[in-house]
């Protein structure tokens, strides 16, 4: 049977997702987010997630309506805080202690994803030695280089957002909406994207930004050419 | 004694990179940085959401929220420029490709320690960003801001009181009266304006400073 991941809607596209489950989302300074995918996952509703998220606050992002409706259990990301004076929803929440912070640098937080689609269990990184957010970890001085071991993160699912994918879930990006997407897509075991556009016929192989082999389901859902 | 203002202080910062340097300018006030390069000097800016050859900031008619910077502000791509995913960027940064990276900061001690990210703002969220890639990873960091708090404490120290963002990673410092150097040695001063006192240079800095050899006062136009 011809392979074909285009799936009807966003609401379809949320088969199979449970409760507990790790949940990648891409998307970085107003590019990249897959809100309609993230409405999806909202309405249906697992609990007790665990988010991997860039950040836990930008004010384009729709993350912060699966805080607010106190589906997530634990946030890793490198950026919380809100660009408001007012507490966004992940602070209020994370400062009553109802939800669980793990903060990272944005390059280990990246790596550590990529890590996880790439087979690599830990890797050392001289990035956070020294500082608050490598407390509790493994150092290891390298090459006369202080390190820390940072483990790698896999997940369950992988929202993503791109530009054209075909029915064998090759993708394009938009510009910089392609942040976060492919390392998040290869750690996922159910990768969904979002994208403007779907199209029956193979893209040009020179064209292709994410090989398909990485995306599960897409889904069409317009937006700017 | 009228201190640089913000755009005198990129000013100056710019006009130490080198032709062909590939930089990466921090969120805020070192993006200026980018409008003062001097005339034929081509440089590649990175950003570190992955945008390789960052140009102008977008004209209010052609922004496209597809096209930004780590800032989150619409620009405008350098023809030959590429985007990368933010695995491949970071690997960038930390993988030493990156030649300088100017940041803005709080602190900075005689060794090098850097204290950017966390100025302690009761029950905000954190906010770390690449802000320790860069600083770890570029080949020379460089830091602008001012000499001195808003209160007049030093912000250049024998150890930072904020917590750290990268240990012994600062090369250079552009601040609103000097222009300092992080040595083995401890900070040296390589430029001040000629209306600020050695004595008064001495005071507003919380660690001991030496004189450049080939010490200059620090020079800039008027800029609008």
């Amino acid at each position: 049977m011809a392979i074909d991941k285009r799936v009807a809607n966003a609401a379809a596209a949320m088969e199979g997702v449970r409760d507990g489950a790790t949940v990648f989302i891409s998307g970085f300074g107003g590019a990249g987010f897959p809100n309609v995918l993230i409405r999806a996952l909202r309405e249906h509703g697992p609990r007790e997630l665990t988010m991997v998220v860039n950040s836990a606050t930008h004010r384009l992002s729709f993350t912060h309506e699966l805080i607010a409706a106190g589906m997530v259990r634990k946030v890793i990301s490198s950026a919380a805080r809100g660009h408001e004076k007012t507490l966004s929803p992940f602070e209020v929440l994370w400062r009553e202690g109802k939800i669980e912070l793990e903060c990272l640098p944005q390059g280990t937080f990246a790596e550590r994803i990529r890590a996880g689609g790439a087979g690599i269990p830990a890797f050392y990184t001289p990035v956070g030695f020294g500082t608050a957010l490598a407390e509790g970890k493994e150092t290891r001085r390298i090459n006369g280089r202080d390190c820390v071991l940072e483990t790698a993160i896999s997940g369950d699912l992988a929202l993503i957002r791109g530009d054209v994918a075909d029915r064998l879930g090759n993708l394009t990006f938009r510009y910089a909406q392609m942040n976060f997407g492919p390392a998040m897509a290869t750690a996922a075991s159910l990768s969904i994207a979002e994208v403007r556009v779907t199209q029956d016929d193979p893209m040009e192989a020179t064209r292709i930004q994410l090989p398909g082999i990485y995306v599960d389901r897409v889904v069409a859902v317009g937006g700017r050419a | 004694m009228i201190p640089l203002t913000r755009k005198q202080i990129a000013w100056r910062a710019a006009q130490d990179i080198m032709d062909g340097a590939v930089v990466n300018l921090g969120i805020g006030m070192p993006v200026a940085v980018a409008d003062y390069l001097p005339a034929g000097r081509d440089v590649v800016f990175q950003s570190e959401n992955g945008v390789i050859g960052v140009g102008p900031a977008a004209a209010p008619d052609r922004i496209d929220t597809d096209l930004v910077d780590a800032g989150s502000r619409p620009i405008t791509l350098r023809p030959g420029g590429v985007i990368i995913d933010s695995a491949w960027s970071f690997a960038m940064i930390r993988g030493g490709h990156i030649d300088i990276t100017i940041l803005g900061a709080f602190e900075v001690a005689a060794n090098g320690d850097l204290a950017n990210w966390d100025s302690r703002i009761p029950d905000k969220g954190p906010l770390v960003g690449g802000a320790m890639d860069l600083a770890v990873g570029a080949r020379s960091t460089w830091v602008m801001m001012e000499h001195n708090t808003r209160s007049g404490a030093p912000r250049l120290l024998e150890h930072c009181a904020l917590p750290l963002t990268a240990v012994r990673c600062v090369k250079r410092i552009f601040t609103d009266i000097a222009v300092v150097d992080v040595t083995p040695e401890g900070f040296v001063l390589r430029e001040a304006l000629e209306s600020i006192s050695t004595d008064e240079l001495h005071a507003r800095t919380g660690a001991p400073i030496t004189i450049a050899a080939d010490f200059r006062p620090l020079a800039v136009p008027v800029l609008d």
